[in-house]
């Protein structure tokens, strides 16, 4: 019971990379079975064309994780190696990148994202884009801010003395300080990369039909929600425990690892 | 302080206005012909690229961009030809409505429940309010509002079910929307207050026999709101984000829903001028925010 978060992370990873070989096919339409309520054979029932939910669902935690762990790894390399050289060395450097981030910052929640996902047009590729150019903020903000802090202690210092090369200073004595606090603006980072996902291909702005997102699913699960509460509760629960999940291994790794947000 | 914060803002004003008015540069390939479709003809086209002024230099376009923003002019809309600062003027009144309802109903759900949680810590309405405050930020509006819609519209019958018709069509989207930052509101009072309760002045109030409803309420929550009130501000922004989702999910005849209808008919004007009011607002509102913040907290107030 204490490990549920990790519990239902390992269920949705497993599936999701097993999918090829569990022999589901989410995209299957089976006009008999349309909007069919739960059965032992198809045990989450079947949406408004008859396909499979639960291997939609499968699909869909495949396409959400993927895009979440892609967009992460990307935009953590990319914002914390900003965020070290524009810390560590100040200036005109820095005072340009708070301004970039001030202003994308401006922007609320997803809207960014929305703008940049409407103009580059629909599509997983323009999705992980878009996700990509407004996900980079946060990480370059907290190293920045970490690096400004270490740039002055004395192990930093005698690196310098001792003739240690900038590069070498930035990744080898201070990013290792860095990781703790990286790892957990991570772990809410893939949280709500996954919200952002599901958000943008609700509005119809990320994957497209017919292949499955939670975030369409859900879109279509509304529109039968009188006639098939199921489609939307089965869509609904997994976006939540997922969510939930991610979100409280956070909490749990910035309590263990002493971070201050 | 006042005057560092007002300058402090332009550069960012500047530079949403920037990356606004190049949005629609990022359109692959000729934004034009995406807008237009694939059946207009060359005539229309450079018709269209002309009323736009996207034959003229970069920088040119954006000072034309400045200067008619400058004059409450937002262009038109390429859907229907209207002026972009009509649709807007219709459709603001009704994501005010909204968020200012979420904020209320966030504020009265938020608020008491972090009070609660805080005078009973680890004990089980903590537990409560902390897991409902949990779960309820780990549902996205996509989700609340038609699970909200399923039990009090259609299987209670209580409310309609979405449009804008009826007075009590406004409750479902509100709730929905207020969700997310009742569940901080919630975490942020108790974290505060928590910390509050253990300073000098806490106990002083007690020492004097006060009691403990008017050590609460009148001593320790007036510090611990402070924290609270950034907060608010802050997500003040979610809020108007969040509305884009939320009005689509109900139907709600708002700036959002507007903002998604022009990203399915390609209007990009229109699109352009959503994000801008949206993100123009979120940044008056942080401002406004950091200047209440200076009034209520007295070290800021003596300190100029």
């Amino acid at each position: 019971m204490k490990h549920w978060p990790v519990t239902i992370l390992l269920f949705w990873l497993i599936v999701a990379v097993a999918a090829p070989w569990l022999g589901f096919q989410p995209d299957a339409i089976d006009l008999d079975r349309i909007l069919a309520v739960p059965s032992f054979q198809s045990w989450l029932g079947n949406d408004d064309l008859g396909r499979d939910i639960f291997a939609r669902l499968i699909a869909g935690a495949e396409v959400s994780l993927t895009v979440a762990m892609l967009v992460t790894a990307a935009t953590m390399t990319f914002g914390t190696a900003l965020g070290l050289v524009a810390g560590y060395y100040g200036g005109w450097v820095d005072r340009v990148l708070m301004h970039v981030t001030d202003v994308f910052l401006a922007f609320p929640g997803i809207l960014l994202a929305i703008a940049f996902a409407a103009v580059l047009g629909p599509g997983l590729n323009n999705l992980i884009l878009a996700l990509c150019l407004t996900s980079w903020v946060g990480y370059a903000r907290l190293t920045r801010a970490q690096a400004l802090s270490l740039r002055g202690r004395q192990h930093v210092l005698a690196a310098q003395v001792l003739g240690a090369t900038t590069p070498r200073i930035l990744f080898r004595h201070m990013l290792p300080l860095l990781m703790a606090p990286l790892l957990v603006e991570a772990t809410f980072s893939i949280a709500s990369l996954i919200v952002a996902e599901a958000s943008l291909s609700f509005l119809g702005l990320g994957i497209q039909p017919p292949h499955a997102s939670w975030g369409s699913m859900l879109r279509d699960g509304v529109r039968y929600l009188l006639v098939a509460p199921h489609y939307v509760l089965a869509a609904g629960l997994s976006l939540m425990s997922l969510v939930l999940a991610v979100n409280v291994l956070g909490d749990t790794l910035r309590d263990t690892l002493d971070v201050k947000r | 302080m006042l005057f560092k914060r007002l300058v402090g803002v332009l550069p960012v004003i500047f530079g949403v206005l920037l990356l606004t008015f190049l949005l629609v540069h990022l359109v692959p390939g000729d934004p034009v012909e995406v807008m237009l479709g694939e059946s207009a003809t060359s005539a229309d086209r450079s018709a269209l690229r002309a009323e736009l002024g996207l034959d003229k230099a970069l920088p040119l376009q954006f000072a034309d961009y400045l200067t008619k923003l400058a004059q409450g002019d937002f262009g038109v809309s390429i859907h229907s030809h209207a002026p972009i600062s009509g649709l807007l003027a219709e459709r603001i009144p009704a994501t005010a409505r909204l968020a200012l309802l979420s904020l209320v109903i966030a504020l009265a759900i938020g608020l008491p429940l972090g009070i609660v949680a805080a005078l009973h810590y680890r004990r089980w309405p903590d537990r409560a309010a902390t897991l409902s405050a949990l779960t309820l930020s780990a549902m996205p509006h996509f989700w609340l509002g038609p699970l909200l819609m399923l039990v009090f519209a259609l299987w209670l019958g209580w409310l309609p079910v979405s449009g804008m018709d009826n007075d009590a069509s406004i409750l479902l989207p509100a709730l929905t929307l207020a969700s997310g930052l009742a569940a901080i509101l919630t975490r942020m009072t108790r974290a505060s207050l928590l910390e509050v309760l253990n300073e000098d002045f806490v106990r002083t109030a007690r020492a004097k026999g006060l009691p403990e409803r008017t050590v609460i309420l009148r001593h320790a929550m007036k510090a611990a709101l402070l924290p609270v009130v950034t907060v608010i501000g802050l997500q003040l922004g979610s809020l108007l984000a969040g509305a884009v989702i939320t009005e689509t999910v109900f139907g709600w005849e708002g700036v959002g829903r507007l903002l998604v209808e022009s990203i399915e008919k390609r209007d990009y004007p229109v699109t352009q001028a959503c994000v801008l009011v949206i993100a123009l607002t979120y940044v008056l509102v942080n401002l406004l925010t950091d200047l209440a913040y200076a009034r209520l907290d007295p070290r800021v107030r003596f300190s100029q």
